[in-house]
């Protein structure tokens, strides 16, 4: 078995009450079924939209990130699949893709020379 | 743990009706931000974490933190709730004064407030129920659009001029005044009616909205209920009939989904607990010397919950209840319901009587049920080709597939019936 980063890009959930409910039960069904295979390794995090941006040799602290809402990194998941192949069929299933947004599959480097 | 149905959509009317209490109602867009950005973070952190142990609690706790950080940041941009003063103007006071607006018993009396406010004197009545839908109910406007079967532009316009009326209002309506709230009381009961109508009897095709619409109406009568000032027999009246109503609702469709009049239903499929709830109510509402319409209406729901069969009704005491409500509030809807009570009692020769003899019945011309009504009073007097006319032209007025599957099968049993001569 391999480690998988899932970055969470985007995607918009419904203006109304009920429709972010409905966004909410779909992410926690699919979540479920990915923990209950064992491919879980950690559920990560949300990210708060702003935050700082330090950059450069000066060290320059700016406000931001300022991308456009599509691009910005809502949050992050480590997994645990086969291969790069199966990482990504199991990213398939994410309701993210309902509203529009990004699932990144990043492989995690293996240490163990 | 799974959130329960509709967690979301019944919050977010107690958390729009606190925060506009602390925002003041000049304010109402920016307390529903604050609800959007708070159902945002638990979405966000629910996904993968789970539904916390009291999920209600959670979002209170956090519109409340984003409370005080809009409180702090616009302190000197905004002007907040007039009525609390100074209090949220101080670093000392404004932690301690939000902490008491946000327990459980201001909670309660703010969406009362929302509610009379909602209630606006400026506003149409449909605009009302609108509101209240919207607001109080967290219906989408969309959603809002598709209960009434509206177009969203339409209900858009509807929706954000009312909210207008109401931010422009300059202050939420006081519920301590007990002179206010009386006059206004009645205002309220007709938007709850107008509600729980538009479940029982409106045009959405489905009838998991429509059921939907008649558990909110019956959520905020309750609510009055608690109120003193609201706990009046009316109040009562019009939550006996809700409840007696509802009883109705899972014989309403059969197990193929095909429409039930009251006359065919499977009666044992009636909510006995329902019934039983809305005899209380009744019996409370019975109270005073005010005989409101809501009473007579819940009568005659009662007379029909008690009947074991359709044949066992007692269409007498129907038809003198349905007397005393034309006399208090006449309508051709009303009238067309006594003549169908009086066809069950009289024959359906004096039901077409009685039907020609409507006043304003050219009002009904575009309502299916008047037509299929005439249709149904023909059929029985043995005059199947008339009853087949009316029969099409009440399923060309039908609302929805449902309504036009029951009315074609009407038009089937005067094809299979046969004529009698009139004697």
């Amino acid at each position: 078995m391999s480690d998988f980063l899932y970055l969470y890009r985007g995607g918009v959930m419904g203006s109304s009450p009920e429709q972010i409910q409905q966004t909410m039960q779909k992410w926690m069904a699919w979540f479920k079924q990915l923990s209950e295979k064992g491919h879980v390794t950690h559920p990560g995090h949300p990210l708060e939209k702003g935050g700082k941006v330090v950059k450069g040799s000066q060290k320059t602290v700016t406000d931001g990130p300022f991308a456009e809402s599509k691009d910005i990194v809502g949050g992050y998941t480590l997994v645990q699949a086969r291969d790069l192949d199966q990482a990504v069929e199991l990213s398939k299933g994410c309701p993210i893709f309902e509203g529009e947004g990004v699932v990144e599959v990043r492989p995690i480097m293996q240490m163990n020379m | 743990m799974e959130p329960s149905d509709h967690l979301f959509r019944r919050e977010a009317g107690r958390m729009v009706a606190t925060l506009t209490r602390i925002f003041g109602v000049h304010n109402l867009a920016l307390a529903e931000d604050v609800v959007q950005d708070a159902f945002c973070r638990a979405l966000e952190v629910w996904k993968f974490r789970g539904v916390p142990e009291n999920p209600s609690a959670w979002l209170m706790a956090t519109a409340k933190n984003r409370a005080l950080d809009v409180l702090r940041r616009e302190r000197t941009a905004r002007t907040f709730a007039p009525e609390l003063g100074r209090l949220l103007e101080s670093e000392w006071t404004v932690v301690p004064a939000v902490q008491e607006l946000f327990g459980a018993s201001a909670i309660k009396d703010d969406q009362l407030r929302m509610m009379f406010s909602c209630c606006h004197p400026r506003l149409p009545e449909e605009a009302q129920v609108a509101l209240v839908l919207h607001i109080l109910c967290g219906l989408s406007v969309s959603e809002v659009a598709g209960a009434f079967v509206s177009a969203h532009a339409a209900m858009e316009k509807r929706i954000s001029r009312a909210k207008k009326v109401l931010a422009g209002s300059k202050k939420l309506f006081d519920v301590a005044d007990a002179g206010d709230f009386a006059a206004r009381l009645p205002a309220v009961h007709r938007a709850l009616y107008l509600l729980f109508s538009e479940g029982y009897h409106g045009a959405s095709p489905e009838s998991a909205v429509r059921a939907d619409l008649c558990r909110e109406a019956m959520r905020l009568a309750a609510l009055l209920r608690e109120h003193p000032l609201a706990s009046t027999p009316a109040t009562h009246a019009l939550s006996a009939l809700m409840c007696l109503h509802a009883a109705r609702l899972p014989a309403r469709l059969d197990s193929s989904g095909d429409l039930r009049s009251l006359f065919d239903q499977d009666r044992s499929q009636w909510d006995a607990h329902l019934i039983a709830e809305g005899q209380t109510l009744l019996d409370l509402s019975a109270s005073g010397s005010d005989l409101t319409e809501y009473h007579l209406e819940a009568a005659i729901a009662w007379v029909h919950a008690t009947a074991p069969r359709a044949e066992d009704t007692n269409w007498a005491a129907i038809v003198s209840l349905y007397d005393k409500l034309l006399a208090m509030r006449p309508s051709p809807v009303v009238a067309l319901n006594r003549a169908i009570a009086v066809a069950q009692s009289e024959g359906p020769r004096r039901g077409l009587e009685e039907v020609r003899a409507i006043a304003g019945s050219d009002r009904l011309a575009t309502y299916p049920f008047y037509h299929a009504a005439l249709g149904e009073f023909e059929l029985r007097s043995g005059q199947p080709e008339n009853a087949r006319k009316y029969f099409l032209a009440a399923s060309a007025l039908a609302r929805n597939p449902t309504e036009r599957r029951f009315l074609e099968q009407r038009i089937a049993a005067c094809k299979a019936a046969t004529p009698q001569q009139v004697a």
